[in-house]
């Protein structure tokens, strides 16, 4: 039974055709295949190597270098990221880990009991002017305070968070 | 000294980041003029003469860097766009791809004109979905309108230009780590020679640039060499290496400002000026303390420093190593010197790509110490293993391959030459029992 399905093979097979090497195509395929199951599981490292014409320990290889991807479980329907490097640090980043780290009751790298949230630190968001910021899937949350930071988790848990592609 | 923004000039305006907005402006009008008036070598000349350097980091003189590529090479030669600023303290590029990502791309391709690269890659940073959003809309509207793709504009240079988004490393950031990333393998930066120009991406001669390097050289091509040399800081007369700083910047300032943002202004503002004229002075009626010059790996300077103009030679007077990215951040009076170089060793541990020795346990063990004198259990000898470290690690001791180690050296020396006092103290007052012991410490596991 494959892991990844005609349409995310198809995606990544239209990848292809920018670069003069499959194996370029790495990083676009972990992406794909992260987008759409929410980690990269061990069988999909080896059916991404089929794809690419590659051993599947060259995918693991690469995998295991990028932070961004995991590949114990899938990640929770939101993931948060709190950037603790100077700019937001000197303005209350890390305050704002350890406020949410008890809200959530995670500890740093873990995901919600419910599977909705994963909490992770982020090293420089490079969103400075507006420290201290969080980015959440594919949207960015700049001056947080813990009133706001309230207010977002209220709204993942009703469902209600910006998930979202809007050009905001 | 007033300066009317030129790389700026767009963001206020509403859907800045449009074509139509964008062409409204004026923009692309240089690259039409480019295509039909200069040839690629016209391009390469006036960069050189404008006296441009590479906005990244490391300054490099862009126009020397395309003159470096092998003369007739049957092609492809490659273009990439390094667009994974993650540099803490540095914002300006996302700025700029989400507010002007038009600008970008008409610097995108007359550079790309110059060099006669056929394929470009912007290598961005998983971080910046607005930018990845807003960038791609862009290159989705230059390829309908004929800006990009086959014969651009009738002429019969053609272009394309792909995204490749990253994964979340620090090192993608070093040339040949960006390289090896978009080929697909772990970043771990390549040992030079050769450098790109000559052998880089797929092994074919390869360009890379900063974002806001690209946005200058649009502003060159449409207001001249001249324009451009008119603002900053000529050569130092003493240094004949120097071959001065010119040109607008754009500073990204934050902290402890009252109003932290991007800002414009021709190489050689001050720190202070910088605080003063645009950030409005420190927060909270507060002194500052410190402040991180140029994005982290640059170091600090302390508020006795604050009149170094900031440009590529000057802060090697006060012992950092240039001008860096343009992220200033500051400190206030309240904030811990050891608090900062906790947060910058650790940023340096997590993000040595482990790939030589000297960096991927330098680093750890620097961020080891810090964080024993953190926990109070520092002794003053630590000061002197921290200072051992800083001078060991990197390419300019000559025990790296990259850059990484320089960079997470420079904070630590910085801090330690500037604030000495502040250290010892600290480390007396929390550890009153042991700070003069010199037996070795075991490590503290799980601060």
């Amino acid at each position: 039974m494959n892991v990844l399905d005609a349409e995310v093979r198809k995606n990544i097979e239209s990848c292809l055709g920018r670069y003069p090497t499959k194996q370029a195509a790495m990083l676009p395929a972990l992406h794909l295949v992260n987008d759409r199951l929410g980690y990269v599981p061990p069988r999909a490292v080896v059916e991404i190597a089929e794809l690419l014409e590659l051993a599947p320990a060259q995918v693991q290889d690469t995998l295991s270098f990028y932070e961004f991807f995991k590949q114990d479980k899938p990640q929770g329907k939101y993931r948060l990221w709190v950037c603790r490097s100077i700019g937001c640090a000197a303005r209350g980043g890390e305050e704002l880990l350890e406020y949410l780290c008890d809200k959530l009751n995670v500890r740093l790298g873990e995901t919600t009991a419910d599977g909705r949230v994963s909490l992770e630190y982020a090293e420089c968001l490079g969103a400075c002017d507006v420290a201290p910021a969080i980015l959440v899937n594919d949207t960015l949350h700049g001056n947080m305070t813990v009133e706001k930071i309230d207010e977002l988790v209220d709204q993942m848990s009703n469902d209600q968070c910006s998930m979202s592609n809007a050009d905001s | 000294m007033t300066h009317e923004p030129v790389l700026l000039a767009n963001v206020e305006k509403k859907d800045s980041h449009t074509l139509a907005v964008y062409e409204a402006g004026g923009g692309y009008r240089g690259l039409r003029r480019a295509l039909k008036e200069m040839s690629p070598e016209d391009v390469v000349e006036l960069v050189k003469q404008s006296g441009l350097r590479g906005r990244g980091g490391a300054g490099f003189p862009a126009g020397m860097k395309w003159s470096f590529l092998p003369e007739k090479h049957p092609g492809p030669i490659y273009f990439c766009v390094n667009a994974d600023e993650s540099e803490p303290g540095t914002f300006v590029n996302r700025v700029q791809m989400e507010l002007d990502p038009h600008q970008v791309l008409e610097g995108t391709i007359l550079s790309c004109y110059a060099t006669r690269a056929t394929t470009a890659y912007v290598y961005l940073r998983y971080e910046y979905p607005l930018c990845r959003r807003r960038m791609q809309a862009a290159i989705d509207e230059c390829c309908a309108a004929g800006y990009l793709g086959s014969n651009i504009l009738g002429s019969d240079f053609s272009l394309d230009v792909y995204i490749h988004v990253g994964a979340g490393a620090y090192v993608c950031g070093e040339e040949t780590g960006l390289i090896e990333s978009i080929e697909g393998r772990r970043a771990w930066p390549r040992i030079k020679p050769p450098f790109p120009a000559v052998e880089g991406l797929f092994r074919k001669p390869t360009v890379v640039h900063n974002v806001e390097t690209l946005a200058c050289v649009k502003h060159i091509v449409d207001r001249g060499a001249g324009w451009f040399r008119s603002m900053g800081t000529p050569p130092e007369p003493n240094n004949p290496r120097d071959p001065g700083s010119f040109g607008p910047k754009l500073f990204g300032l934050s902290g402890h400002v009252n109003r932290p943002g991007c800002y414009e202004a021709p190489l050689g503002i001050s720190v202070g000026q910088l605080i003063e004229q645009f950030g409005g002075g420190v927060w909270k009626g507060r002194k500052a303390k410190a402040a991180v010059l140029g994005g982290l790996s640059t170091g600090v300077v302390a508020t006795a420093e604050f009149d170094t103009p900031l440009d590529f030679a000057a802060p090697m007077r006060v012992g950092c190593p240039g001008l860096g990215t343009g992220g200033v951040v500051v400190l206030d009076e309240t904030y811990s010197m050891v608090d900062f170089l906790h947060n910058s060793c650790r940023f340096f541990a997590h993000e040595s790509c482990g790939q030589c020795t000297p960096c991927r346990e330098g680093t750890y063990w620097a961020l080891q110490m810090m964080e024993r004198i953190k926990a109070g259990r520092g002794r003053l000898r630590d000061l002197d293993l921290l200072r051992e470290i800083g001078e060991s690690i990197g390419i300019m001791p000559g025990t790296t391959i990259c850059g990484l180690a320089d960079g997470a050296a420079w904070p630590i020396k910085t801090a330690l030459s500037k604030f000495r006092d502040e250290f010892e103290e600290y480390i007396m007052r929390t550890n009153p029992n042991g700070y003069m012991e010199t037996e070795p410490v075991e490590a503290l596991v799980g601060v």
